[in-house]
């Protein structure tokens, strides 16, 4: 347990003082996404690392989270704080509801239901137009603000954007520490077993998949007010793709691992603008090499091919692997 | 137009799409019951058929009737390289593994397609001129007649296939029982291959003979895919009739409810009855249910 702490609080001293190190630069910009999509890799890595169920339409949560954020407070003019929470809750329930039929389902078949799910979501917001303003996208929305303080700025934006991921992550790891993290992976090995011994398996995997959901949701809302302006292809199915990218990238059921697979996937288009139109190329050939090569993500898979190379080089060359 | 019409009108393409999803599903249910797998690059075989007919077609100016056995052959080379290289490494992984690797081999397929081919829509000639059939006051389109015929020209070659041959008798076997049929001297791993390669033949076939009609683009392959997958389900994942009438009930219902209600929303149609049946009967409309051995 102590470990754990050191790790989080190695992980948040980092964090918070990353932005002296690129303070004014369009870098920080970019960490700003990368807070967003940490939060969603270590939602979605919850219910695919953890729980070992798959979701192909978790854009569509995150999507909802920030129209609803959009729409209410722009349109309505409801207070942001509210909304956020109000999403966080609609988009919960709405998970927790569709979770009872949608888990029962396993493997394969969970996947395109998901991935079913998602693509419908995302037709609504492309065809709703009076509310959702359509494939043309939704602006306006207004700035979060605390008091005197409007969150306006890329610096203001990065501590909002990280304190959320900071409490999200401390969520998770102790999530994943406590009794319902082990009964989850008990799931994950072995979910007649772990019925057997008395977990209340589909109980608990709808729980899971609500709060990855309400996570989600809650990423939408900061990404609406950050944004001020959001638009349909932000939400569909390719970003699921990208969100199980990172979590897979950095390892299953490692919550530092979906930050350094967000980290990666945000950055390195970034450094790679040449690369514009074959980043997509790029993901696919990424996922097949790490699941082929390296299962375990990079996470599991460094210290891995570190220890192989130093094998290697003294020579033992151990036979059994 | 009149009503009755009308709905002849949207039953008829209803109809021709609804084949094309049908061969599609078939696919599908051919690679699920060698291998369990659910093939999420069987939407870029499609794919690869329309693109690859128009590049024979019009880069190297084929005649049509070599470009489109050639475009079909290459689609079947593509998908033996994909079991080679991404699902032969990892046959004994997991379900989540194997999602990610079809999925990873997807947009790897479809990215490159973008990059060789570029993100334009392009049509393809129809097979035998535009001319219009008119029959009760609806048209039809000499493609639409293509579509028929070659549906159901590859419909009876599959099931003769399955059970008339050493071959489609032994990838039954499989799909039964892996153990069993490596027991009596199939080459399990070779019928995985086989079916791969019989799926991949006939998605590009169906990207072929549709293409006419809704045109062709490096990213036709996701919709076109995932309908099929949904016409697999409503039958059940047979690679038999239920799957060819599972096809043609999405077809027509897609095409009443874009006439009808909403075209706008004609895709998310076939997403709600994928969701409904998943929910409610997952062994298929016309299935058993079975039971799961632990």
């Amino acid at each position: 347990m102590k470990r754990e702490l050191l790790k989080y609080s190695i992980f948040a001293v980092c964090v918070l003082l990353a932005p002296l190190a690129f303070l004014d630069s369009y870098l920080l910009n970019v960490l700003v996404f990368v807070g967003i999509h940490t939060m969603l890799a270590v939602a979605l890595n919850l219910l695919l690392g953890y729980a070992g169920q798959i979701s192909l339409g978790h854009a569509a949560f995150f999507g909802l989270g920030a129209y609803l954020s959009g729409v209410l407070t722009t349109t309505y003019g409801w207070n942001p704080w509210f909304t956020m929470l109000v999403a966080a809750i609609v988009v919960g329930g709405l998970a927790f509801m569709i979770g009872f039929p949608i888990l029962k389902l396993k493997g394969h078949y969970l996947a395109m239901a998901t991935l079913g799910l998602g693509i419908i979501i995302f037709i609504v917001f492309n065809e709703w137009v009076e509310v959702t303003s359509g494939p043309s996208g939704f602006s306006g929305i207004p700035n979060l603000q605390l008091g005197q303080l409007i969150f306006d700025s890329d610096l203001k934006n990065y501590y909002l954007v990280w304190c959320f991921v900071l409490g999200c992550v401390l969520l998770s790891v102790n999530l994943a520490n406590s009794r319902i993290g082990r009964a989850l992976r008990a799931i994950h090995d072995a979910e007649v077993a772990a019925r057997v011994v008395g977990v209340n398996a589909r109980l608990l995997k709808v729980q899971i998949f609500a709060l990855s959901a309400m996570i989600s949701a809650i990423a939408g809302s900061l990404y609406a007010h950050v944004m001020t302006f959001i638009a349909p292809p932000s939400f569909g199915f390719n970003i699921s793709v990208e969100l199980l990218t990172m979590v897979v990238i950095g390892g299953l059921g490692s919550i530092y691992g979906s930050f350094l697979g967000a980290l990666l996937l945000t950055l390195l288009p970034e450094f790679l603008r040449f690369m514009h139109d074959y980043d997509i190329v790029f993901y696919g050939g990424l996922l097949m090499v790490m699941t082929i090569f390296m299962p375990g993500g990079l996470v599991q898979g460094i210290p891995d091919l570190f220890r192989k190379l130093v094998g290697l080089r003294k020579g033992k060359g151990d036979s059994h692997a | 137009m009149e009503l009755g019409t009308q709905l002849l009108q949207y039953l008829l393409s209803g109809l021709s799409t609804g084949a094309i999803y049908a061969l599609i599903g078939i696919g599908f249910s051919i690679i699920y019951n060698a291998t369990g797998i659910i093939n999420f690059a069987q939407g870029e075989f499609v794919m690869l058929g329309g693109m690859l007919t128009l590049f024979l077609l019009s880069v190297l100016q084929l005649p049509l009737w070599i470009a489109i056995p050639l475009a079909v052959l290459l689609a079947a080379l593509v998908g033996l390289l994909f079991e080679r290289l991404a699902i032969r490494p990892l046959r004994k992984a997991s379900p989540i593994s194997l999602v990610i690797i079809t999925i990873g081999g997807a947009i790897l397929i479809r990215g490159l397609a973008m990059l060789i081919w570029g993100k334009d829509t392009h049509s393809l000639p129809s097979f035998t001129g535009d001319e219009p059939i008119m029959l009760a006051g609806a048209t039809l389109l000499p493609q639409h007649l293509w579509i028929f015929g070659i549906t159901v020209v590859l419909i009876g070659l599959n099931k003769w296939f399955f059970s008339h041959t050493i071959s489609g008798k032994a990838m039954r076997a499989c799909s039964y029982n892996p153990r069993a049929a490596g027991l009596v001297g199939i080459d399990v791993r070779r019928m995985v291959l086989l079916s791969f390669v019989i799926s991949a033949a006939m998605g590009a076939l169906a990207g072929i003979i549709v293409a006419p009609l809704t045109m062709t683009a490096y990213d036709v392959g996701i919709m076109l895919g995932l309908k099929g997958f949904c016409a697999a389900i409503i039958g059940g994942m047979s690679s038999g009739l239920s799957t060819v009438i599972g096809g043609l009930v999405l077809g027509v219902l897609e095409s009443l409810g874009a006439g009808l209600i909403s075209s706008g929303y004609k895709d998310a149609i076939a997403f709600v009855i994928l969701l409904l049946i998943l929910f409610l009967r997952p062994q298929g409309l016309f299935g058993k249910p079975e039971s799961e051995r632990v």
